[in-house]
């Protein structure tokens, strides 16, 4: 069964001859399309989440289904084959249910509009945009709790619906959707603003068919995706071993109620022209929300974009190589747990993937390796009630170290993620009962190397109002670790200042904690790992991050580099040559070897040192249910 | 008998216009600009005009100018050396910026931050907060500032300097007080401090704005000192200086050197100002520009001859809070090299361009890469032979040999190749023009078209097509056009201030004050320039969104129409504009954000200028026949000489129109006519 297609007019879309140049109109006038989806969304959208750090994701797909353009992959298949019931021209499908998608979101908070583009009586192509909504109900604001254990109490769970029948709004069921969440106008505006992107692109798509004919855009859109096709063909053998399979493991350090690290496990190879991801020796899901149900093609996207520049950098990125990559995910896994196991801090594990991709694909080729980085994007929420009993509840992504590259050091306090960027402090001063009284970079926290890590951020949070905080995060027991000689990065780390003169660490995962009026936190995230051997990193440059505050005269030792000179005098600092020089040649002596990559111990080493270190207990080893 | 000086200093040429204010009368010069002392190329450019118009230069009362030194400076990195001070725990504002890596997803990969226009080693702090409502929450530590006041200035390398605290847009009192400490020790030192220069919320977009008003102001000020002084030297001390600001106003060239952040695309303002002069004469208000260069093309949309003005500015990848034409920039020039990625076979134009050096291969100057500007040789668009019209030296076998390869490497013949490079150009110029225009709720094909620029009118007939927008207009002297845009405007200035508030709890008695104070600080700057203020005129903005939208829309609005409706006026109006853009508007939740004041000075009306008008007949015009290549397939064309061409006549195409510094393509199915202003009017045949 499945979805049944209504097309009014039945003739049959034939192939026709496409000249190359058309063809690059067409793709140059598609991801003009896309952008202006994301220029629509920003204007009109109303949640800072969406409009001013860009959690979204757009979309153009064929008439099959297959993303054209786009970055996060297509899963219309997915949803025609588990959707009962006709499509029509003036549908429009609203879905939160990773369950009931193939995992096109991966959870509930990102609510996923589906457009059909019909013309004349023919389904042409299909719009779609996904935005992380501010609240979705469920058992805290936010709704993202923890320790929730199955997907019922992570809030209201919308299967595929038309939200538009027939051009035709379904009003009760809008309602009966917003009456379930914390921030109903907010809802409601975002979900315009993500219908208005959708309606856009499937203008920009009838007008092109119109232009150069239906069946030319129909053919064309197929040889963007062999252009794809071909490209990643090459791209696989360049990179991808095919007798030698690559291995990587990393971890998300726990699970917010008590147990941890979970692994996440890799191996890659080549059979032909085919590449193969298997993740068979990953952790069991885990019992708390930290799951991340992957979506095969997703993680396909993940590999395809991430390689794709290397042959052109200006091409239409889409999903034609998906019969060229395979991707094993074992069942009941962390990326592929049962249903209905709780999924929303689905975060940790989808940034971490990165940093296991980028470990694979560098394995063969050093030079074109990357440090681990700032593989997540960490969470702050804050609500209550302010001064004029009114409720107010704040979603904060933070930003990190980018890690070390072969390009260069990793941007400082900068975001991994396409198209995010931090909400301006004083606009959240000005609309929540807070005060920044920090937004600076942790020096040394980018990890040592030729080139230097990224500076995570420390966040200073006073809080203005009695209230609930809760926070998302990881890194803080694994490291960001470095590549060809780079040293590991800093960890995160949360510290609350009450304004009665105590403080506490506080877990990176945690909800439900209670702030008052004066409390300080700092929220810290995590810095890049480094890239390539400190010792070699020229000492004038190490002396330049000094007088920028970016690195510390005791920093600087990582480098192996001696500084004299008086640390509240800047300008007079100097580079000790001598001893400069009689440093790095004792570590060079001293150490064994350059590790490819340095995690900073094993996670025995590192666990045994844990309380000491970030003064919180060690995670239990997961103990899984036979 | 008093004359006004139009002046457009461009990177390879600067532009001279001089009018006669009494009687319209024009004479234009061109000469090369001189990058060391862009005033020495200026005074030559006037020495020329002195000769051929024979005047008095003590009757030149008003000089008006366009600049693109500020643009240059940021662009090249060569500004001055600019210390930042910032609210403590703020230092890393510009390093953090807004943590933003552009790209895609992996674009992080190869993301290069280009270095900090305030370096972090000439960054200190400020122990002192405001509060968001406006109320100091700590004092400001003076003797901690002095100390590092101390240390900053030990460094020897501060050339400028900024003042930018957190929620100082609200209450500026605590960035006076260290400006005023930092004097003691900076004496001589400009400083810019943000609440001045650009009182509007969000800290790191202001304090960019404020420190690239240092980065580039050590350098303006130079230049029109400078410039002024020579100009009084050979003119006469009553000789005004304006120079033209990004948002198409003039402001006097003191005023101009303080707030030097506003001149960044005073060169694109010029040819916007310009369009405007010669289309709505023509008769057309509602038009879009197209001004093509070397590198990248710019382009504009007009409405009932006014620009659309936007409130932030961007230069290469520096973005600042400043108003300016709403000008977007695509980087498809005559100079952008067309090539094959060898796996995907597919025809990619640009980014990269040739520039001027090595430049086109046609040009002979070392190029071998094709360009934009080959393919349009090869087409037989820019004719090489020099007797049929061609302006400058073309070689244009080294345009077919580059234009080969690419055409090889996708498997198709030369002249298909070349026309593939040319429409590829076309659809990337399109896509900004339908920026401007579909993508605000604009109708092209309700809109004229004007090209301009070295390149714009060999391809603005096809942009015509593409857009629908009829006619296409290539004023007279489109390479001049600069000049004419300085020489025809307005001084004005404006000032304003975040306002935040929900519009139900707008009271109208205050918002009328903040409106007073407004026009009354927009007007200072004009005052002191010797304006009487009975030649003021002033208007007002508002930015409006509906609460918790990031996006704002600009509603203008004079005195009368606020005494007459209240605030139900900002209401409608928003909701009007919100709904041509987005297709919907809200019921309630508007809000205020901004306001502003924009206070111009009434300008004497000039007489019609006089541009060139030929009295012979359309035969006398035809200098050569040459064949071009237009979809697929080769066709007779006919040159003709601009110069030669007056009001009435009607070019038929195919044909080629050649003048000194840029050369016009009308396409079969064409015809182009000559108006009275001087304009070539491009129309469909049919239509006609």
């Amino acid at each position: 069964m499945g979805a049944v297609l209504v097309e009014t007019n039945a003739s049959p879309f034939e192939k026709t001859e496409v000249d190359a140049i058309t063809v690059d109109i067409i793709e140059n006038a598609l991801s003009n399309a896309r952008e202006e989806m994301d220029a629509v969304l920003f204007r009109t959208a109303m949640s800072p989440g969406i409009r001013e750090q860009g959690d979204c994701f757009p979309m153009i797909a064929n008439r099959e289904g297959k993303m054209v353009v786009g970055q996060f992959g297509s899963f219309i298949r997915g949803f025609l084959d588990a959707y009962e019931g006709e499509i029509e021209d003036g549908d429009i499908i609203l879905t939160n249910d990773p369950y009931m998608c193939n995992a096109a979101v991966s959870h509930l908070p990102d609510w996923l509009v589906l457009v059909p583009i019909f013309k004349d009586g023919r389904l042409i192509a299909w719009s779609a945009m996904f935005g992380h909504m501010s609240d979705n109900g469920g058992m805290v604001p936010g709704s993202i709790p923890i320790s929730a254990e199955n997907i019922f109490q992570e809030g209201i769970q919308i299967p595929p619906t038309k939200i538009y029948k027939k051009g035709v709004l379904q009003e009760e069921i809008l309602e009966l959707i917003l009456h379930n969440v914390r921030t109903p106008e907010w809802n409601r505006f975002d979900l315009n603003a993500l219908i208005a992107s959708c309606r856009t692109a499937s203008k920009r798509c009838v007008e092109l068919a119109e232009r150069f004919g239906d069946e030319v855009f129909d053919t064309t859109l197929s040889i963007m995706l062999d252009r794809n096709l071909i490209a990643m063909k090459a791209i696989i053998q360049m990179l991808v071993p095919e007798d030698e399979p690559c291995i990587f493991e990393d971890y998300i350090c726990d699970d917010g109620v008590g147990m941890g690290p979970y692994k996440i496990k890799c191996k890659m190879w080549r059979e032909g022209e085919k590449a193969i991801f298997d993740f068979a020796g990953t952790d069991p899901q885990a019992k708390s929300s930290v799951n991340f149900y992957v979506n095969e093609e997703l993680f396909k996207m993940f590999f395809g974009s991430f390689t794709i520049n290397l042959v052109d950098p200006q091409i239409v990125f889409n999903d034609g190589f998906y019969d060229l990559v395979d991707v094993r995910i074992p069942e009941g896994t962390l990326l592929k747990p049962t249903y209905p196991a709780a999924l929303s801090g689905r975060t940790h594990a989808l940034g971490r993937l990165f940093d296991v991709l980028g470990a694979l694909l560098g394995q063969g080729a050093p030079d074109v390796l990357n440090a681990a980085g700032f593989s997540d994007s960490p969470h702050l929420f804050y609500s209550g009630y302010d001064d004029k009993g009114e409720w107010f509840q704040l979603f904060q992504i933070g930003f990190g170290g980018i890690p070390g590259r072969p390009v260069g050091d990793g941007p400082d306090g900068h975001s991994l993620w396409p198209g995010f960027t931090n909400v301006p402090n004083e606009f959240i001063e000005a609309y929540f009962p807070l005060r920044i009284s920090a937004y600076e970079t942790i020096p040394d926290s980018g990890g040592a190397g030729l080139h230097r890590g990224g500076n995570g951020l420390n966040v200073a949070y006073e809080f203005l109002c009695d209230g609930k905080i809760a926070i998302h995060d990881d890194r803080w027991l694994t490291y960001p670790w470095g590549v060809n000689g780079g040293k590991p990065g800093l960890r995160s780390t949360k510290q609350i200042m009450r304004a009665d003169g105590s403080s506490e660490y506080l877990p990176s995962k945690c909800d439900g904690i209670e702030v008052k009026k004066g409390d300080v936190l700092h929220f810290n995230t995590w810095g890049g790992g480094g890239w390539g051997d400190p010792l070699q990193r020229d000492a004038e440059l190490v002396l330049t991050d000094i007088r920028r505050s970016l690195v510390s005269v005791d920093g600087a030792l990582a480098y192996g580099i001696v500084i004299e000179g008086s640390a509240d005098d800047a300008p007079s600092l100097r580079v000790d040559a001598a001893a400069t020089k009689a440093l790095r040649a004792k570590m060079a002596n001293e150490r064994e070897s350059i590790l490819l990559f340095d995690r900073g111990g094993t996670i025995e080493e590192i666990k045994a040192r844990c309380l000491e270190e970030t003064h919180l207990p060690p995670p239990e080893a997961p103990s899984f249910p036979s | 008998m008093s004359y006004r000086l139009g002046v457009d200093v461009g990177g390879t040429f600067t532009d001279l216009l001089l009018i006669n204010e009494e009687t319209g009368e024009t004479h234009s010069a061109k000469v090369p600009s001189t990058p060391a002392d862009p005033s020495v190329g200026v005074l030559l450019g006037i020495e020329r005009l002195v000769e051929t118009a024979s005047l008095d230069l003590s009757n030149i009362d008003r000089v008006m100018h366009g600049t693109t030194i500020a643009t240059n400076a940021v662009l090249t990195g060569k500004g001055s050396k600019v210390g930042l001070i910032t609210t403590k725990g703020f230092k890393h504002i510009l390093q953090v910026a807004r943590s933003f890596c552009p790209g895609g997803l992996g674009g992080w990969v190869s993301y290069v931050k280009k270095p900090l226009l305030a370096p972090l080693e000439l960054t200190i702090e400020a122990d002192e907060r405001m509060g968001a409502d406006g109320k100091v929450v700590a004092g400001l530590d003076e003797d901690a500032l002095r100390r590092d006041l101390d240390a900053l200035h030990k460094t020897g390398e501060v050339e400028a300097l900024t003042i930018c605290l957190v929620n100082s847009y609200l209450n500026g009192i605590h960035e006076q007080q260290v400006q005023k400490i930092a004097a003691e020790k900076f004496s001589g030192v400009p400083v810019s401090i943000s609440s001045d220069v650009v009182p509007e919320m969000q800290e790191y977009e202001r304090a960019e704005t404020t420190v690239v008003n240092s980065y580039v102001r050590p350098e303006v000020e130079k230049y029109v000192t400078n410039l002024e002084s020579a100009l009084e030297k050979r003119m006469g001390a009553d000789t005004q200086l304006s120079i033209l600001r990004s948002d198409g106003g003039l402001a006097s060239g003191r005023s101009a050197a303080e707030r030097p952040v506003n001149l960044l695309l005073s060169g694109p303002a010029g040819g916007v100002s310009g369009a405007i002069y010669f289309c709505s004469r023509g008769g057309y208000d509602n038009v879009l520009t197209f001004d093509m260069g070397g590198t990248s093309t710019d382009v504009a949309l007009i409405q009932n001859s006014t620009p659309r003005i936007r409130r932030e500015t961007r230069v290469g990848d520096v973005t600042v809070r400043s108003p300016s034409v709403d000008v977007r920039t695509v980087g498809a020039g005559g100079g952008s090299i067309a090539f094959v990625p060898e796996l995907t076979k597919a025809l990619r134009v640009g980014p990269e361009s040739a520039g001027a050096e090595p430049g086109p291969a046609a040009y002979m100057k070392g190029g071998k890469l094709p360009t934009v500007c080959d393919a349009n040789v090869v087409l037989g668009y820019l004719p090489s032979d020099v007797q049929l019209g061609g302006a400058m030296q073309i070689d244009k076998e080294a345009a077919v040999t580059a234009v080969k390869t690419v055409a090889d490497a996708l498997g198709i013949g030369v002249m298909e190749a070349a026309e593939g490079i040319v429409k590829i150009a076309n659809e990337a110029m399109f896509g900004a023009l339908r920026v401007v225009s579909v993508e605000q709720g604009f109708d092209p094909r309700e809109f004229a078209l004007v090209g301009f620029g070295g390149a714009g009118p060999l391809h603005a007939n096809a942009l015509g097509t593409l857009t629908g927008a009829w006619p296409v207009i290539i004023p007279p002297g489109p390479g001049v056009l600069c000049a004419y845009g300085d020489a025809t405007t307005r001084i004005q200035d404006e000032a304003s201030r975040t306002y935040v508030k929900m519009m139900k709890n707008v009271s109208l008695p205050a918002l009328k004050e903040e409106l007073v104070a407004l026009q009354e600080r927009a007007e200072s700057s004009l005052l002191a320039d010797g304006i009487a203020r009975e030649d003021l005129v002033v208007s007002y903005q508002m930015d409006m969104r509906y609460v918790g939208q990031a996006f704002q829309l600009t509603i203008d609005f004079d005195k009368a129409e606020l005494d007459a409706k209240g605030t139900a006026l900002f209401v409608e109006s928003f909701d009007e504009e919100h709904t041509r853009l987005f297709t919907f508007a809200l019921e309630d939740g508007h809000e205020v954000v901004m306001l502003r004041a924009i206070v111009y000075a009434k300008n004497a009306p000039l007489p019609e200028l006089k541009v060139v008008d030929s009295a012979g007949s359309l035969n006398d015009a035809k200098i050569a026949e040459t064949e071009i290549f237009y979809n697929g397939k080769t066709h007779k064309a006919t040159i003709y000489a601009r110069g030669a061409l007056g009001s009435g006549h009607v070019v038929p195409g195919p044909a080629i129109v050649n003048e000194m510094d840029s050369t016009t393509v009308i396409l079969p199915g064409h015809i182009a006519s000559v108006d009275p202003v001087g304009n070539l009017l491009i129309k469909p045949e049919e239509t006609h």
